[in-house]
């Protein structure tokens, strides 16, 4: 699979041939569709909401959410952020409902606190780990942007991210991203194991005050899906690690002596005398 | 763009984000056009408590709308107000800024918008 984000930045991918073809291109619509109803499906929205479109293009995963009938909680209104202004002026052409602005995400969220009741991203915040100049580093891109998005989400709004993550690092760098600025997260990986596995980031901000406890995170959220599969990590790693260690004892020591000479500290050398007792004197 | 958008829209400049001036953006030699949009009463309903009303009240004096009362309307003042909420509804959403600039109130960085589009890229010492 050809990764495009590896070679280019997205608005210079992005240009009027390149938005073209990939808007017409039918097979990457049904994707894209798929993709944003799955994605919807994790919102679980109610009520006609206002979401913002990360990385919207030219407006693909917009037109469903405009689309959504007032039986099944819509029709949302969007607003939709993109750095290719050649994507933005397809999505002009096809008269797409939602507002747009030209906008990088890894420079952050220019909105106030608490305005969406959503959001969403299809295959887009992948571009932000690839951001190379002299002046910012995929980490601080991908904090200002998970760092502008928890503030621009009201409490209790979800987040849900489709992206292409090339290995498990850069998984691992986006997740963590997003758990640092603030959000509850989950990974929901659609046909895992093959070609054409469909990573979605579950993000919640903060507790909503009329949420039950169990919806809080993504556990919560799928529920009640036919054919998901429940991975919880969490407990396993609190029960490991901690706890086989005595406080006070050699082993601790060393452990607290090696956090210290991590972090830079003049530490006494470690022998055989470490963590024993003194004799006692009298 | 719609009203409704620039209600929710502060300054995208780091040092702009403390203050409490980098909201609302003033337009500048703003082109308006109305579009047709069918009223969503629910969803102004959701969206009126999270609206600013002072904002709002600025913005369209700026943009040479009619004086907007002092205080909100309640949720209970929409939902049996025919008028008001037709109002509101097309200030709000049938309302878009077409052309023009956005400018910040501590910066005075100048956000262009064009065919509806503002840009918000930023050069990097801003960031």
């Amino acid at each position: 699979m050809s990764r495009p984000e590896d070679t280019l930045l997205a608005d210079v991918h992005y240009d009027d041939v390149e938005a073209r073809k990939y808007t017409t291109s039918s097979r990457i619509q049904n994707i894209q569709a798929s993709m944003t109803r799955r994605a919807l499906e994790l919102l679980d929205l109610k009520t006609p909401s206002l979401i913002l479109d990360v990385g919207c293009g030219s407006g693909l995963s917009g037109e469903i959410l405009s689309d959504i009938p007032p039986e099944e909680g819509g029709p949302h209104i969007w607003i939709g952020m993109d750095i290719s202004p050649s994507m933005l002026d397809v999505a002009l052409q096809r008269d797409v409902e939602g507002d747009l602005f030209l906008a990088d995400i890894g420079q952050g969220v220019p909105f106030r606190a608490g305005t969406f009741d959503a959001a969403i991203s299809i295959s887009a915040i992948q571009w932000l780990c690839n951001a190379e100049s002299s002046e910012t580093s995929p980490q601080q891109r991908l904090a200002r942007f998970f760092g502008g998005l928890y503030q621009s989400l009201k409490r209790g709004g979800r987040a849900v991210c489709q992206f292409y993550p090339k290995n498990d690092v850069q998984k691992q760098m986006i997740t963590s991203a997003a758990v640092k600025a603030g959000f509850g997260a989950g990974m929901l990986e659609d046909d895992p194991d093959t070609k054409n596995v469909k990573v979605y980031l579950v993000l919640t901000a903060g507790q909503s005050a009329v949420a039950n406890t169990k919806s809080g995170d993504i556990t919560g959220v799928v529920e009640n899906m036919e054919g998901v599969d429940v991975v919880d990590n969490r407990r396993q790693g609190r029960s490991s690690g901690k706890g086989e260690i005595k406080k006070g004892s050699k082993q601790w020591i060393i452990k607290k002596k090696e956090q210290m000479e991590r972090k830079g500290k003049v530490v006494k050398a470690t022998s055989k005398y470490t963590g024993r007792k003194r004799r006692i004197a009298f | 763009m719609k009203l409704l958008t620039l209600n929710f829209l502060t300054c995208a400049v780091k040092t702009c984000k403390s203050s409490s001036d980098s909201f609302p953006l003033h337009p500048k030699d703003a082109e308006l056009a109305s579009d047709d949009v069918e009223v969503n009463p629910e969803l102004l309903v959701n969206l009126l408590p999270r609206l600013d009303w002072k904002a709002l009240k600025t913005t369209s004096a700026e943009l040479g709308f009619p004086q907007l009362p002092d205080s909100p309307p309640t949720i209970e003042q929409l939902q049996s107000d025919d008028k008001l909420l037709k109002d509101l509804h097309s200030l709000l959403m049938e309302t878009n800024l077409m052309e023009g600039k956005l400018v910040c109130g501590v910066c005075g960085h100048e956000y262009a918008v064009r065919e509806g589009i503002p840009n918000f890229l930023l050069p990097s010492h801003l960031v």
